[in-house]
C-alpha cells in the first residue's frame, strides 16, 4: 500500500482533498502517485518514514490538552511592569482585532482590495505622530526594543563617518542588550551613560558627547519608573550633531510631556500597554516616529495618501524603493512583516478611550501608584531607591539580591507578583524591585499588597 | 531607442559626464531614466562632499527601483541640482538637461577612460 | 469625498468610547513639576463605541482576506488559519502571563516553548533553536549573528563572503550585508537551479557560506544541494536555509538532512498562523548540532522534570527581541502540529504540490512557463508572451483577477523572471476553487488579445480604482494634518 492510501483513511477537516479529486488530479497532471511528484528529490534526501511527532488528533482534543498545559501556568494580582503591564482592554478591541478581514489578510501590497488595512494603518501612523510630538510613522516594528537598534541604524546613516550610540543606563535593560547584540562586531561602540539618583547623569553625557556620536539614546519613564527631566538635553545632543532619540511608555503620554516637546529626532516606544494583554511579552507593536526629514530613512512599511484613477482618496504601500524587497544587499533595514494586528488593536484602543479617557487612565495609574507608594513608605522597614518623579513604576531597595528574592517569594505565597527584581536583568540593579501599579489594581488590592509586605518584612526581620 | 548625445562621456552604469576644464557635470542617461520608470526622490550628497571614483554619491528612486549614482571620476561636489528635490520627474522629462551634481574634479585624465557615444551606444546594443 | 471617513474626521468633541473604573483611591495634587507635564494636545480622535466598532467593521469589509476568497500567492503560503488556534491561543493562562514571573509559575509556557522547538527540529532535522525572533526576516538576521558568532569563535573572523542566489527573498541579501558580509549574487542555470559549478570560484577560505531557500522561488527542488553542502562544508563555509518553501516538504525532505546548519521558519506561512494584514508573524531559528551554543539567551530547558530558563551561555549571540518572540504565534503554531500530526502534516505537503501541479499543467498551454520541469509547491509563469503580443502586462492580469474577487499571484518575483506570476495554492484549497482560478486565467489571456484596454483599467469592481502609487511616493502623506 503506497503512503497516499494509508493517509487517505480518514478526511482531514482542513484538506478538501477526497480520494476521487486527487485521482481526477493526478490523471490531468499525467501522473500515477503523489509520491511521483517529488521524484526531484534525491533519493538520500527523502525522509525514511514518518516524522518523530504524535499523529495528529481532533481540535477538541487539541483544545482540551492546551487548557490544561494553560492551567499550569500560575496567575497571582500582579505588580510586574518592565515593559510589559496588566491595564485594562476595553471589549471592542478584542472584537475588532478578531475580524479575519484584519487577522486573515496579508499585507495590503494590492491597494485596491486592501482598502481598509492601508487605512487602518494610516490611522495608526496618525495616532502615533500626534502622540509623541512629531511628523512621521510607520506600521509598527517588532516591539519597542528592536525599535531602538532601528533608531540607532537611522542615525548612523544620517551620520556617516560618526559610529558610537550613546545609551543611557535607564534605557530598559533588554532594550540595551538588544542594541548590544544588533552592533555587535559592526564597527559601531555602544556606550553606557551611568545614573546618577536614578536618572540620567547629564554631566557624564556632555562629557561623552563628541563628533563620533551619532544618536544619544533615553528613555523616560525609565525602566525603574522614574520620570526623567530632559530639559536642555536635545540641544546638547544635537550642538553634536547626533540625533536624540527617546522612548516612552506611551500610557504616560496622555499626562507627561511627548517626546516631540523634549525636542526628540526620534521617538521610540512599545504599544503593549494599549489594548494589547501581557502574552507572556509577545505579539506587542513596537513604534517609531521621526522628524519629517528623516521619513526616507524610516525602516519597514508606510502607508501614503493617494488618489485613484477617478481622483478618489485612496491609500498605498509607499517609498518601497527604501526597502529589501527593491534595495536587496543595498537595503538599511530588513524587517518586511511587522505587527500589524497588533498595531490595529492600539488604534482600537486610542479610538475607544479617545483624549480624555488617556488622560484619565494615567491618571488613575499615577494616583493608585502614589497610593501604594504613600503606604509603602510608611513600613519602617522600607526603604525607596529614589525620590525623584515617577508615573506608575518605583523601586524599593532592598540591601542584597538575596533579600530581593526572598521578600518576592514570600509574596509570592501571599497571593502576590510583588514586583520585578530589576537584579535580575541587570546586575548592576541588584536589590532594587519595581513595582508598576495600573488603574487596573484596586484599592483593596492595594492595601492587601502593602500589609502582606508589612507582614512579609516582620517575618524576615524576626528569623 | 534611447538618445545619447555626442558631447558627453558615458559609464557602464548609465551615467553622463560632461567635463569643463576640471569641473564635471554628472547626469543619468535616458536609457537609465527610461529603464527606472517614474522618478519618485533624487537623495542628493552635500556640496563639499569629497568622493573617490567609483563611489556612491547620489541615489534615484523609482516606485519599484532604487538605484545608486555613482561618482564616474574623483572629486568634490561643488554644486547640487537643488531643483530635483522637488521635481524629480525632471530626469524623466529631461536627462541630459538636468545634471544631478558637479563635481570639481581631482584628476581630468579620468575623463578619457569613460566610454563615448560610440562606445555608449555599442554598450546598449549589446544589453538588449 | 467618498469611501470611509478617517477615524478622526468621524470625531465628535465630548464623545467617548470607554469608561475606565471610578478612581477609589484618595485623590492627591499632582507632584509633577511643569517640566515634566505635556502642553500639546494627543489629538486622538473622539467617538462613542458603537462608532469605533462600525468603523472598523467598515473597513474589513473593504479589505480582502483568507477567510473570503483564494490568495494563490508566491512564497507567501496563504493558507486557510483554522479556528482553533485562535481559541487556543486566547486561553487567558496564556494571555495573562508576565514575561518576567518566576519559571515555577510558567511551567505550562515554558513547556510550549520546549515542546514546539523540539517538534520543529524534528520537522526539519535540527538539533536546537529560538522561537525568539518575531519574523521571517528577524529570523534571517538572528541566523546571519549565529553565522558572525561561529566564525569569530574559531578565528575566522576574515570569512566575509555570502553566496546569495539571484533567485533569492530580497530580504537575504538584505540580512546578510547587514550583518556585515560581503554578498555574491550567483545566478540559477537553464532549469533554474543552483549547481556546484557556479560556487566553485567562491569556495576558498574567505567564505562565510551560502544562503538557500529550498524548494527555491521558481519552485523547484535543488537538486544538487546535498553537493553543495559537502563541498561548502569541506572549505570551512556554512549553510543558511531560507524556511519560506518549507510548505513544500514536510515529512518529506529535511533541510537537517541536506546539510543545513541554520534555518528559519515563517510560522505565518507552514504553520497556518493568521498574517494579520502585515504581522505579527513568527520566524523561529533552529540550528545544528555545532552552532548550538550561540543561539541567542534564554534558552529553555528542562531539568529534573520541571521547565527553566538557561541563561548561561557565555558564547551566545546575546538578545535579538524584548522578551521571548511572538508567544501568541507560537501557541497557535503548535495547535496546528498537534491537529495535523506527523500524518497530516504530510499529507499537506503533498496536496500543497499536487494542486502547484495541477495548476501548472492546466496553465501551462495558455500562459508562457519559463522554466517547465516538475514543480514543488508552487510555480511561476510569465506574462512576457502576452505583454509582447498585446501590452497586457503581468500587473493588468493581477489586477484583472482582483475583478474575479481572486487576490492576484506574487508579480515580479523572483526577479529572474521577466513579468513573472509566482502562484501558490497551498493545500488548503479545493479542485472547484483552482478550476475557478484556472478559468478566470484563461479569460484573462483571451481578453488580453480581444480587449487590451479592459484589462488596462482592471479593477474595475473594487472600492478604488488602480491608486497613483506614484503621486504618492513623490510628495509623501502619511500623516492626517486635519
Amino acid at each position: 500500500m503506497s503512503r497516499e492510501e494509508s493517509l487517505r483513511n480518514r478526511q482531514h477537516p482542513y484538506l478538501p482533498h477526497t480520494p476521487e479529486d486527487v485521482n481526477q488530479m493526478l490523471q490531468s497532471i499525467g501522473v500515477e502517485h503523489v509520491d511521483d511528484l517529488f521524484s526531484d528529490i534525491p533519493r538520500p534526501l527523502r525522509l525514511k518514514g514518518s516524522l518523530g511527532i504524535p499523529e495528529g488528533v481532533s481540535e477538541y482534543e487539541a483544545l482540551e490538552l492546551m487548557k490544561r498545559t494553560a492551567g499550569m501556568n500560575l496567575r497571582l494580582t500582579s505588580f510586574l511592569g518592565c515593559g510589559i503591564y496588566d491595564h485594562i482592554i476595553p471589549a471592542a478591541v478584542g472584537q475588532v482585532t478578531a475580524n479575519p478581514a484584519f487577522s486573515t489578510s496579508y499585507t495590503p501590497y494590492q491597494a485596491e482590495m486592501s482598502q481598509g488595512m492601508l487605512q487602518a494603518i494610516f490611522e495608526f501612523q496618525t495616532l502615533i505622530c500626534r502622540l509623541t510630538g512629531l511628523d512621521v510613522s510607520n506600521a509598527s516594528l517588532y516591539d519597542g526594543h528592536t525599535a531602538a537598534a532601528e533608531a540607532a541604524a537611522i542615525a548612523l546613516q544620517v551620520r556617516r563617518k560618526a559610529d558610537v550610540i550613546l545609551v543611557s543606563q535607564g534605557v530598559h535593560p533588554f532594550t540595551r542588550a538588544v542594541l548590544e547584540t544588533y552592533y555587535r562586531d559592526s564597527g559601531i561602540t555602544i556606550q553606557t551613560i551611568p545614573l546618577k539618583q536614578g536618572a540620567t547623569d547629564v554631566q557624564e553625557m556632555q562629557r561623552m558627547l563628541d563628533s563620533q556620536t551619532a544618536a544619544v539614546i533615553l528613555q523616560t519613564p525609565n525602566s525603574m519608573g522614574v520620570l526623567e527631566d530632559f530639559t536642555g538635553f536635545s540641544d546638547e545632543i544635537h550642538e553634536h550633531k547626533a540625533l536624540c532619540v527617546i522612548s516612552s511608555n506611551p500610557m504616560s503620554l496622555g499626562v507627561c510631556t511627548s517626546q516631540g516637546e523634549w525636542g526628540a529626532d526620534i521617538a521610540i516606544g512599545d504599544t503593549q500597554c494599549f489594548g494589547l494583554t501581557q502574552s507572556f511579552g509577545g505579539p506587542t507593536a513596537g513604534y517609531i516616529a521621526a522628524r519629517q526629514s528623516l521619513l526616507r530613512k524610516l525602516p519597514g512599511r508606510i502607508v501614503g495618501e493617494t488618489v485613484d484613477t477617478e481622483g478618489k482618496r485612496a491609500f498605498v504601500l509607499t517609498l518601497q524603493a527604501r526597502e529589501q524587497h527593491i534595495k536587496r544587499e543595498r537595503a538599511t533595514s530588513n524587517i518586511c512583516s511587522n505587527q500589524a494586528l497588533a498595531a490595529l488593536a492600539t488604534s482600537a484602543y486610542l479610538a475607544c478611550v479617545g483624549p480624555e479617557g488617556l488622560t484619565e487612565v494615567g491618571r488613575l495609574c499615577m494616583q493608585k501608584a502614589r497610593y501604594l507608594h504613600n503606604r509603602l513608605k510608611a513600613i519602617p522597614d522600607i526603604k525607596m531607591a529614589f525620590t525623584k518623579p515617577f508615573f506608575h513604576e518605583f523601586c524599593l531597595k532592598f540591601a542584597s539580591s538575596d533579600e530581593a528574592e526572598q521578600v518576592l517569594s514570600l509574596m509570592r505565597d501571599r497571593g502576590y507578583f510583588a514586583g520585578v527584581h530589576l537584579g535580575k536583568l541587570d546586575e548592576a540593579f541588584n536589590g532594587l524591585v519595581a513595582l508598576a501599579v495600573t488603574e487596573k489594581r484596586t484599592r483593596a488590592e492595594l492595601d492587601g499588597y502593602a500589609d502582606a509586605m508589612q507582614e512579609v518584612l516582620t517575618c524576615m526581620a524576626r528569623s | 531607442m534611447s538618445e545619447i548625445r555626442d558631447d558627453v562621456r558615458y559609464t557602464e552604469n548609465h551615467e553622463w559626464v560632461q567635463l569643463d576644464g576640471t569641473t564635471a557635470k554628472v547626469g543619468i542617461t535616458d536609457y537609465a531614466q527610461d529603464s527606472l520608470g517614474e522618478i519618485v526622490y533624487v537623495e542628493l550628497p552635500e556640496v563639499e562632499d569629497q568622493f573617490s571614483q567609483g563611489d556612491e554619491v547620489a541615489s534615484i528612486e523609482s516606485v519599484k527601483a532604487a538605484a545608486p549614482v555613482y561618482a564616474p571620476m574623483g572629486g568634490r561636489i561643488v554644486r547640487v541640482n537643488k531643483k530635483l528635490e522637488d521635481s524629480p520627474e525632471l530626469l524623466n522629462e529631461a536627462p541630459f538637461k538636468n545634471p544631478i551634481y558637479t563635481l570639481e574634479v581631482d584628476d581630468p585624465d579620468e575623463y578619457a577612460e569613460l566610454m563615448d557615444s560610440d562606445a555608449y551606444a555599442d554598450f546598449l546594443k549589446e544589453r538588449e | 469625498m467618498h469611501g470611509q471617513k478617517l477615524i478622526f474626521e468621524q470625531s465628535v468633541s465630548g464623545r467617548r468610547g470607554y469608561l475606565f473604573p471610578r478612581c477609589d483611591v484618595p485623590v492627591q495634587e499632582t507632584d509633577l513639576p511643569d517640566s515634566l507635564l505635556r502642553v500639546e494636545t494627543t489629538g486622538l480622535p473622539e467617538l462613542s463605541e458603537v462608532e469605533v466598532i462600525r468603523h472598523y467593521q467598515n473597513l474589513g469589509r473593504r479589505n480582502f482576506c483568507v477567510d473570503v476568497g483564494f490568495y494563490p500567492l508566491g512564497s507567501c503560503t496563504m493558507k486557510y488559519n483554522p479556528k482553533v488556534n485562535e481559541q487556543v491561543a486566547s486561553l487567558e493562562g496564556f494571555l495573562d502571563l508576565h514575561p518576567l514571573q518566576d519559571e515555577q509559575t510558567l511551567q505550562g509556557m515554558l513547556q510550549i516553548i520546549h515542546r514546539l522547538t523540539g517538534d520543529l527540529c524534528e520537522i526539519t532535522g535540527m538539533t536546537w533553536g529560538t522561537l525568539q525572533s518575531m519574523a521571517g526576516a528577524h529570523g534571517e538576521y538572528t541566523g546571519m549573528k549565529l553565522f558572525r558568532a561561529y566564525f569569530a569563535s574559531r578565528g575566522e573572523s576574515s570569512r566575509t563572503r555570502l553566496i546569495v542566489p539571484s533567485s533569492s527573498h530580497g530580504t537575504n541579501p538584505a540580512s546578510a550585508h547587514l550583518s556585515g558580509f560581503e554578498v555574491v549574487e550567483v545566478p540559477a542555470d537553464k532549469r533554474g537551479l543552483v549547481t556546484l559549478d557556479v560556487l566553485k570560484p567562491y569556495l576558498d577560505d574567505r567564505l562565510a557560506g551560502i544562503m538557500l531557500t529550498n524548494p527555491n522561488t521558481l519552485g523547484l527542488y535543488e537538486v544538487e544541494v546535498a553537493e553543495i553542502a559537502r563541498e561548502i562544508h569541506r572549505v570551512g563555509g556554512l549553510l543558511y536555509y531560507d524556511g519560506a518553501n518549507m510548505n513544500a516538504i514536510m515529512g518529506a525532505s529535511r533541510p537537517g538532512d541536506m546539510g543545513f546548519d541554520v534555518i528559519h521558519l515563517n510560522l505565518h506561512k507552514t504553520f497556518s498562523t493568521p498574517h494579520g494584514g502585515g504581522g505579527p508573524g513568527s520566524g523561529p531559528v533552529l540550528v545544528s548540532k555545532r552552532m548550538v551554543p550561540f543561539l541567542p539567551v534564554p534558552d529553555v530547558v528542562l531539568q529534573k522534570g520541571s521547565y527553566a530558563f538557561d541563561w548561561n551561555r557565555p558564547e551566545s549571540i546575546g538578545k535579538i527581541s524584548g522578551f521571548y518572540g511572538n508567544i501568541g504565534i507560537c501557541i497557535r503554531a503548535l495547535t496546528y502540529i498537534m491537529v495535523m500530526g506527523s500524518d497530516g502534516l504530510a499529507e499537506a505537503s503533498r496536496m500543497a504540490v499536487l494542486n502547484a501541479n495541477y495548476l501548472m499543467e492546466r496553465l501551462k498551454g495558455t500562459f508562457h512557463l519559463p522554466y517547465n520541469r516538475r514543480c514543488m509547491h508552487e510555480c511561476v509563469f510569465s506574462a512576457e508572451r502576452i505583454k509582447a503580443d498585446t501590452g497586457v502586462t503581468a500587473l493588468d492580469v493581477a489586477k484583472a483577477l482582483i475583478d474575479r474577487n481572486i487576490h492576484p499571484p506574487t508579480i515580479y518575483f523572483p526577479l529572474i523572471v521577466q513579468e513573472a506570476l509566482m502562484i501558490e495554492p497551498t493545500e488548503t484549497e479545493s479542485r472547484e476553487t483552482l478550476d475557478r482560478f484556472i478559468e478566470a486565467m484563461e479569460d484573462i489571456h483571451r481578453l488580453a488579445y480581444e480587449d487590451p484596454s479592459q484589462l488596462k483599467s482592471a479593477p474595475l469592481r473594487t472600492e478604488v480604482g488602480r491608486v497613483d502609487d506614484v503621486a504618492a511616493a513623490r510628495n509623501p502623506r502619511v500623516c492626517f494634518c486635519g
